[in-house]
Order: structure tokens, then sequence, then C-alpha cells
């Protein structure tokens, strides 16, 4: 069973069909690419899968769950973890708290409350504590902990914001453009990461990446769409070579 | 000078009020873009379930307080179960008529129990002044202070300690990437109109309890958190605390010097003007975010 299932998914904003019977998988412990040129409807799928848009048609299913009638909160209760395009950190929220947020389902209330709990409580925020510096230090960004999250690079804000989704413990993580408006150094520092949530951690992955070397270099599986239609899927290599693919990014020869 | 101390002392006490109020008020817009303009119905709704706790079960104050933000708590959830939650996704406009059309209703409903006389409010705290350096100060003064200091103190523990208060920080910054943390928005809409009847009643009965009587002129003070959060910034729980001791003390000033100059009523009137200054000089309050536009 996959942990991800997409069956002939189908989205349209008014006359626009932003996705046409899209059907695509993800294996367990798999990390997949979606790609496709600039409104191909890639973070509309993504947004499908979140629960953020309600397709016409079609279901998604986490595995073999059918989640489409869920909310947003309701699929990420269920291990659905993701990133956004433009960054959705909380800016005003420390590095931290963030995190924090980020774990959101795994807390119960008055967990943070520190130094005046005894018992079971304080071993169960110690737990939590302890979670978080393990995650601060895979991400190294133990030191910017109590800062304000606006207040940080572009680069760390990425990576603060993957700690976020990591926080949650997912079971599936969407990443929507991890390495968009990278510099080279940041960019490599990502796909280590990426990388290593994969190989290391087992995490399932399925990110939408515009940078095509490293698309190729890392995912396993690659679904391409254009004009909300998927056109081709299969390994870097398949996908590389396939006629459609060349002629959605080249144009028509 | 202990004119000016004695006015300014009167103004931090009602002011501290008017924090709490104003706070509660902050807690719904910064969760869902609403204004409350039922936050004094609320205060008056304290008030008078509170002076009826303790007339008819003859329970100390504080007991009769608890007691009351139970209530609170629970008119909370029913006000965004019964009123707001089915206009979720309409226009926010028609949320706020509705919070109008709310506060009629619950002036309404507090007149056909209660009536429209004052009730006096049996005597919560000593009345006895104690001496504050050269300041003679009324001890039920001193002690709604410290409640409204308590409360803020332990407002702002729940919001930076909990899990909860920081999914409404969360949801307050962005409820779609909250959402996604699998925080049920809903319920942090809920739980922020239970803290804003909550505050408003404490609000309510510790300003009963100060003047010694409730009537229908308490739910006049919903109105007064209005220049209080423009003043801080409709956004920002700090301006909302700061903004409140501001326009306390300033209208108990205005009215203490200007008052025997025009003959009375610059008391009411100077917060409304303070409010007009601040939108023409910084629309955005203290604290407020003041958002770029494209022009």
């Amino acid at each position: 069973m996959a942990r991800l299932d997409i069956s002939a998914l189908s989205l349209r904003f008014g006359g626009v069909r932003a996705l046409r019977e899209v059907t695509f998988s993800v294996a367990d412990r798999a990390l997949v690419a979606i790609i496709g040129p600039n409104g191909a409807g890639k973070t509309s799928l993504l947004n499908c899968v979140s629960g953020v848009y309600r397709p016409q048609a079609g279901r998604v299913l986490l595995d073999g769950e059918d989640v489409t009638p869920l909310r947003p909160h309701q699929r990420a209760r269920r291990g659905l973890a993701r990133t956004f395009q433009n960054l959705g950190l909380f800016k005003g929220l420390t590095v931290l708290e963030n995190l924090l947020v980020g774990r959101h389902t795994h807390l119960k209330t008055g967990i943070l409350a520190g130094g005046f709990l005894l018992g079971k409580g304080r071993r169960e925020e110690l737990l939590q504590r302890q979670k978080m510096q393990e995650l601060l230090d895979f991400l190294e960004i133990g030191e910017h902990a109590q800062k304000l999250t606006g207040t940080l690079s572009y680069g760390l804000q990425k990576r603060v914001e993957l700690g976020r989704a990591l926080a949650l413990e997912p079971r599936l993580l969407l990443l929507d453009e991890p390495m968009a408006g990278m510099n080279a150094g940041e960019k490599t520092k990502m796909a280590r990461l990426i990388l290593e949530l994969n190989e290391k951690r087992g995490i399932t992955i399925a990110m939408i990446e515009h940078d095509i070397g490293v698309v190729m270099d890392l995912s396993h599986r690659i679904c391409v769409l254009d004009f909300g239609e998927k056109i081709a899927e299969g390994t870097p290599l398949e996908v590389r070579r396939d006629a459609k693919v060349q002629a959605a990014y080249l144009g028509a020869a | 000078m202990e004119f000016f101390l004695q006015l300014t002392l009167n103004g931090l006490v009602v002011g501290g009020i008017y924090a709490l109020v104003a706070l509660g008020f902050v807690i719904i817009y910064k969760s869902s873009g609403v204004l409350n303009f039922a936050q004094g119905e609320f205060l008056m709704l304290g008030a008078y379930v509170s002076l009826t706790i303790m007339t008819a079960a003859r329970v100390p104050f504080a007991a009769a307080f608890v007691l009351t933000l139970l209530f609170s708590v629970v008119l909370g959830l029913l006000m965004e179960r019964v009123v707001l939650r089915p206009l979720l996704g309409q226009p926010i406009i028609s949320v706020i008529m509705v919070t109008l059309g709310l506060s009629s209703v619950l002036k309404a409903v507090v007149q056909g129990i209660w009536g429209t006389d004052t009730r006096p409010f049996p005597a919560v705290f000593p009345t006895d002044p104690v001496m504050l350096g050269p300041l003679p100060v009324s001890l039920g003064y001193l002690w709604s202070l410290g409640c409204v200091a308590v409360l803020l103190v332990l407002l702002n523990l729940f919001f930076r300690k909990t899990r909860l208060g920081l999914a409404m920080r969360a949801t307050a910054s962005s409820q779609q990437v909250a959402l996604s943390m699998g925080i049920s928005v809903r319920n942090i809409f809920a739980l922020a109109w239970v803290i804003a009847a909550a505050v408003s009643a404490a609000g309510g009965m510790l300003l009963g309890a100060m003047r010694g009587g409730a009537d229908g002129s308490l739910a006049f003070y919903g109105f007064k958190v209005i220049p209080v959060v423009i003043l801080g910034g409709l956004d920002s729980i700090t301006g909302a605390i700061a903004g409140g001791l501001v326009i306390g003390v300033l209208e108990n000033l205005s009215g203490g010097y200007l008052d025997p100059l025009v003959g009375g009523g610059v008391k009411d009137v100077a917060p409304f003007v303070a409010l007009v200054l601040i939108l023409m000089i910084k629309p955005h309050g203290l604290f407020g975010r003041a958002h770029a536009r494209r022009a």
C-alpha cells in the first residue's frame, strides 16, 4: 500500500481547470518530486493533498485512508506536514516557539508551563524539550532558538520552516519549493538535509522544486505536470528522455 | 502635586480595567478579524451576574468572582457557537454587524431580568483609606489594581507558556499555516470569545465593586475600549495594556483639571478626542503593525 495515493483528482477554479484527472502515488519511504512549468498545477496538487483546496473529483488516500473529506488540521493530525512556497512562518514568534507550534498535535495542554510542574507533567516536558533540542541540532539552528523568526536570514528561515514541519513527526512531508530563492551554498545544505531525512530517518517526502539539477540528483521518482495534466512519471532518467517533457520545457520542435 | 498623584492613581485603577477589557477586544480581533461591539455588554452582564450570586447565594466576593468567570466561559462558548460559527466564511463586516445586534439583545436581556434601576453592590472591598506615602488611597482601588495585575500576568503566561496560548498566537499570525500544523482554527475562535467574555466580566465585577452599584451605564465601557485599542494598536496585546493605562490616566487628569474650567463632562469626551488625534497622527497606534500597501 502506498503512503499517498492520488486518484483521478480534478480541480477547477471557475473556468480554469487547475488539475485534470491527476493520478499519482508515493511509496513508503520514497522521495518524489513534482515538477512542471509555471502554472502547471503543482502547488494546487499539493494544496489538494494537504486539504487547503477541495477537489471537485477524485480522492486522496493517506496510508489507505480516504482523507478527501478531511480539513487541513485533521490531515495534519494524521501525520501530514508541509512547508509553503513563500515561507509560512510565524514571524513574530521565536524559532523555538515555531517548532513548538509544529508539535501542537503531540503536546498535551499546559506542557510548556516550565518550572512549576512536577512528576508526570515535568517528565513529559523534559521529553518534549529534548526532542526540540535534537531537531534544533539536526538543522544547526540551535543558536537561534530564542530569536524572533522574522529577524533571521532567508536561508535560515527556510530551515526553521522545515524544522517546524518535522516537529510534527510526519508520515508524509510535503515541501513546496524548499530551495526557492536560495544561493548555491544554502541549496547544497538543504539538499543534504532532505536526503538525510529521507535516507536516515526514513521520512516519505514529496516535493515541488524548480531546480532540475537538484530534482534529478535527489528524487527516486518524478511526476511531471503541464497545464494541470500529468504528462509523465518515472525515474529521473526516464523523465529526462521523455519527449513530452522535453516539449513542455523547451517548446515543441 | 497631591491632586495630580491622586488623579493619576485613579486613572491607573480604571485604566487597568480598560486594559483588561481591551485585551479581550484585541484577542478576538487578532484571531478572527472581528470587532466585537458586545464587549461592554459582556462587562455589564458580569457585574449583574456576580451581584446576583452574591446577594442570592450569600457567598463572598471571591467565590462570586470565580463563579461569574465560569459563567462567562459558558457565555463565550455559547456566543461563538450560536451566533458566530454559523457566520463562518461570511464577510467580516456582516459578523461585526451581528456583534452590534448582539449588544442590543444582551442589553435588553439584562434590562428584562434586572430592570433599569441601579442595583447596589454589597460592600466588597474595605472602604477605609490607607496611606501610600502622603497619599490617602482607598483600599478597594488597590485591590482592583492587584486583581487586574494578577489576571494580566496569568494571561501573559497563558500566551507564552501553554500549548493553546501558542496556538492562538500562531493562528493570529496565519490561519492557513496554523491549520496545516493541526490546529483547529474554529476552536481557537471559540477560545478567543471565552477569554474575551471572561476578562470583560472580571472588569465589570471590579467596576461594580468600586462604584458600589451596577446599572446600564456599565455597557458604555465597551465603547471606552475603542480609543484604548486604537491608541495601543488593534493587533497588539501589549498595546491594549499600555493603551488602557494611558487612556485611564488621561481621562482622569483632563477631567480633574479641565472640568472646573468648562463646567464638567471632559472626562467622558477626552478619550474620544484622543482617538481622533491618534488616528490623524499615528493611525496604527503605538504598538500596532503598519501594513504596507501597494499604491
